[in-house]
């Protein structure tokens, strides 16, 4: 094979590659765009159901139950402006307490209550996911899909 | 005075870095030898000064120097030694100092042994290495001082995150920390060969050892990290896709892609311009990890503090070193010439396909962790998460692990596909026969895991093949190195692929006394008894654990730990190692009524994914170390000949 024919056709097998990928990662990406959730959101657009994303926000002051079962607990997500209940069953982390940042990842249930397989809480006393922290601060954000 | 002993001696380091870039420059520019031969003397006494520094921080971090800011931020005059030790570099000031430190000694070692590369490109070498150096200084000096005093002093410190206080987490940072810095140092050789146009397989020879050594360090930072998550953090996970966790896997799959590409610029002398763009892909991979992480821009379980000034000042930096390594890259590819030409169907078109699919994955990855940032400078707050991760880069994994396979059985040049198909009889029939006996055993199991324990197992045949019919004890060392690797790889494919398809997970609220079921265990609560620490204090649960029946019984004892500088708790788990797998354990809340969370998993194989980890390293320095003495002997055989 010539020298230069061997540079077309690498140069071809490389943007067959980059294009597929880029192909991949963006369908994937469109079911990401709406990943993250803030209870306003929530409010505003109604519960996506079933699919797998994180909600975020402060765990409500005094919401913290829990169940006969001993490791299920239901509590509340506030982000000041609207509320989602949430039920979990496992070990909460160790810094999952009330008036707290926490992460919920899971999906929403058709009545609009939130059923988390995982909770993140913060990791150490100065850190704080940005999304949570604005939201603490009053300072609302908006979680647009990319979605039409 | 040691603080301000450090302070000095840092500025003096910075000074000479700008020295050494605009010795070399004129040496180059002028082909000056006598400016060219201060260089090297130069580049030694700036790495003595870094050490210097750093070691003046850790001094004071030893001695609780409270008067010092960053130690009462991060230190406490309870903490074990080793602790405080570490906690030098478990900080945002101090790691960037160890960073920069271990690229000034880089380059002192550079100076004093490197021998093979021609003077003008050394120099070159030398000086783009100061550059790197200058931004970090500067970084360093303006916006991170690692020596700001506090007044008055704190009466004691704030304590380091308890989360980092573990063993392995203070050797972590230096590991990678290494591992990036090769790569500079990698970089630094491509953009000194570009300088003096002299890519070519000298070159090759000269960048790979630091290549293979950034490569060794990178992998067992990440195997290591991805341990202590497992343990550490009681979630039974081991990869999480966590942008900090991205930030140390794009320069691993970059370096991987040079490492390969390099071999063949070394031996065959092709891909030359390919290998240059790759090292200032996997530098700027290895900046983009280093400063995103510390900037705290990601959302990351793992970030730290955000302060906006040194956010901008780490995205400068970036530009101006991405971008220059780009610009120089594009003014001076046209004058790299031609390497020599293979077939497509041949060792080098494999190792092709190798390169183009750990440069899709590391796209992936990278738009993947970026994505959030840009969308949220359009005003749009979203995070990416492992489903993206899984079903992106997964796939492509796997296919990049059949061309594993495959690679090493093929020829130099060209090679005919009938043969190769032949050759690869053996490994096909493994994954076939893997597939049946999973499926005649377990009836099925996620057609992700059923893909990865297949190509595991053909994987693992593929990677000792090229020992076959060969004299074992004449085998070179490196090709010993290229199996033990991709046989680490299988190994690793084929933990991750039964953790994810065969864990047992029980949870209760456990009553003292009663046994609960996972896996073949039966685990029991004995009780709770409070347990004190050197600077926590906890409760630890005690589980009798039996396997099966009328196994022998054997304790475990996993704890809820309470640090009180800064309050916190932790919880440890628990894990009994077998050769077939580990039980996990991990102690939650009591619920009131007399009974405590317990969460129970038993993880078949999940060890095979750090005993992988920890082979492809060993892999690697065999490599190393084959390279380097073959090399040697060549040299020797010079000298006498």
């Amino acid at each position: 094979m010539k020298a230069k024919h061997q540079r077309l056709m690498l140069v071809l097998l490389a943007v067959v590659a980059i294009a597929g990928a880029s192909g991949l990662a963006l369908s994937a990406l469109k079911d990401q765009a709406a990943f993250f959730y803030a209870p306003s959101d929530v409010a505003k657009s109604g519960p996506p159901v079933g699919r797998a994303v994180r909600l975020g926000g402060m765990v409500k002051k005094g919401s913290i139950e829990r169940q006969a079962d001993g490791v299920s607990i239901r509590f509340v997500v506030t982000d000041g402006a609207a509320t989602v209940p949430v039920s979990f069953s496992g070990i909460t982390p160790d810094l999952f307490k009330e008036a707290s940042g926490v992460v919920a990842e899971g999906s929403f249930n058709a009545d609009g209550s939130f059923t988390a397989t995982n909770l993140l809480a913060k990791h150490d006393e100065r850190y704080m996911p940005p999304q949570v922290a604005q939201t603490r601060e009053g300072n609302m954000h908006e979680t647009k899909s990319l979605e039409p | 005075m040691i603080a301000e002993g450090g302070l000095a001696a840092l500025w003096m380091a910075a000074a000479l870095a700008a020295l050494q870039l605009i010795m070399a420059a004129v040496g180059i520019a002028k082909q000056r030898d006598d400016v060219m031969a201060a260089v090297r003397p130069v580049a030694i006494v700036q790495g003595l000064l870094t050490t210097l520094a750093m070691g003046a921080l850790i001094a004071v971090f030893m001695r609780s120097d409270m008067s010092v800011l960053l130690v009462a931020e991060n230190s406490h005059s309870a903490k074990p030694w080793l602790y405080k030790f570490a906690g030098a570099w478990g900080n945002h000031e101090g790691s960037m100092l160890l960073w920069v430190t271990i690229l000034g000694l880089a380059g002192g070692a550079i100076a004093i042994f490197e021998d093979r590369l021609n003077k003008s490109t050394l120099i070159a070498t030398l000086g783009a290495q100061a550059a790197i150096a200058l931004g970090f200084y500067a970084f360093l000096l303006f916006s991170s001082n690692p020596f700001t005093r506090l007044s008055p002093a704190a009466p004691d410190g704030a304590g380091l995150n308890p989360l980092l206080q573990d063993p392995g987490l203070a050797f972590h940072p230096p590991t990678l920390y290494i591992g990036y810095v090769g790569i500079s140092v990698a970089f630094s050789f491509a953009v000194g060969a570009l300088i003096t146009r002299d890519v070519g397989p000298a070159f090759a020879r000269a960048m790979r050892p630091w290549i293979l050594a950034a490569w060794i360090f990178l992998t067992l930072g990440i195997t290591a990290g991805s341990y202590w998550a497992y343990y550490e953090l009681g979630w039974g996970g081991w990869w999480f896709w966590d942008p900090v966790e991205n930030a140390s896997l794009m320069p691993w799959l970059a370096a991987t892609a040079l490492l390969h590409s390099v071999t063949v610029l070394a031996t065959r002398d092709g891909l030359r311009a390919w290998t240059v763009m790759l090292a200032v892909v996997a530098f700027s991979m290895s900046m983009v990890g280093t400063f995103l992480v510390r900037s705290g821009i990601l959302t990351s379980v793992h970030a730290f503090a955000v302060d906006p000034e040194r956010g901008s000042f780490i995205l400068a930096l970036l530009v101006i070193y991405i971008g220059g390594a780009l610009a120089l890259f594009g003014a001076r590819v046209g004058t790299v010439h031609q390497g020599r030409t293979f077939e497509l169907v041949s060792r080098e078109g494999a190792l092709v396909a190798n390169n183009l699919l750990l440069s899709v994955i590391l796209g992936i990855v990278l738009i993947g962790t970026l994505y959030p940032i840009v969308a949220a400078s359009m005003g749009t707050q979203l995070s990416v998460g492992p489903p993206f991760f899984d079903k992106t880069a997964g796939p492509i994994a796997l296919i990049l692990v059949a061309f594993m396979a495959a690679g090493p059985l093929m020829r130099w040049r060209r090679d005919e596909s009938g043969l190769i198909v032949s050759r690869m009889l053996g490994p096909i029939a493994a994954t076939c026969f893997t597939w049946a006996a999973v499926f005649m055993v377990t009836g099925g199991i996620a057609i992700l895991p059923m893909l990865g324990l297949g190509l595991a197992a053909g994987l693992a045949v593929a990677s000792v093949a090229p020992l076959w019919k060969r004299n074992l004890r004449r085998t070179p060392l490196f090709t010993w190195g290229m199996v033990i690797a991709h046989l680490g790889i299988a190994v690793s494919l084929a933990g991750m692929a039964c953790d994810s398809a065969f864990t047992k997970e029980t949870l209760v609220a456990a009553r003292v006394g009663q046994p609960y079921k996972v896996g073949p265990y039966r685990v029991t609560l004995d009780g709770i008894s409070p347990v004190i620490g050197s600077n926590w204090s906890a409760l630890q649960a005690q589980l009798t654990v039996r396997r099966g029946e009328d196994g022998t019984p054997f304790a475990l004892h996993p704890q809820s730990r309470f640090f009180s500088s800064p309050p916190t708790v932790t919880s440890e788990s628990a894990i009994a190692t077998r050769l077939d797998g580990q039980l996990y354990t991990v102690l939650g809340a009591p619920d009131g009524q007399g009974r405590w969370q317990l969460r129970l998993w038993w993880k078949p194989f999940v060890t095979f994914i750090w005993l992988g980890g920890a082979l492809i390293a060993l892999g690697g320095a065999l490599s190393l170390f084959g390279r380097v003495r073959r090399e040697r002997q060549v040299v020797l055989r010079e000298a006498y000949a």
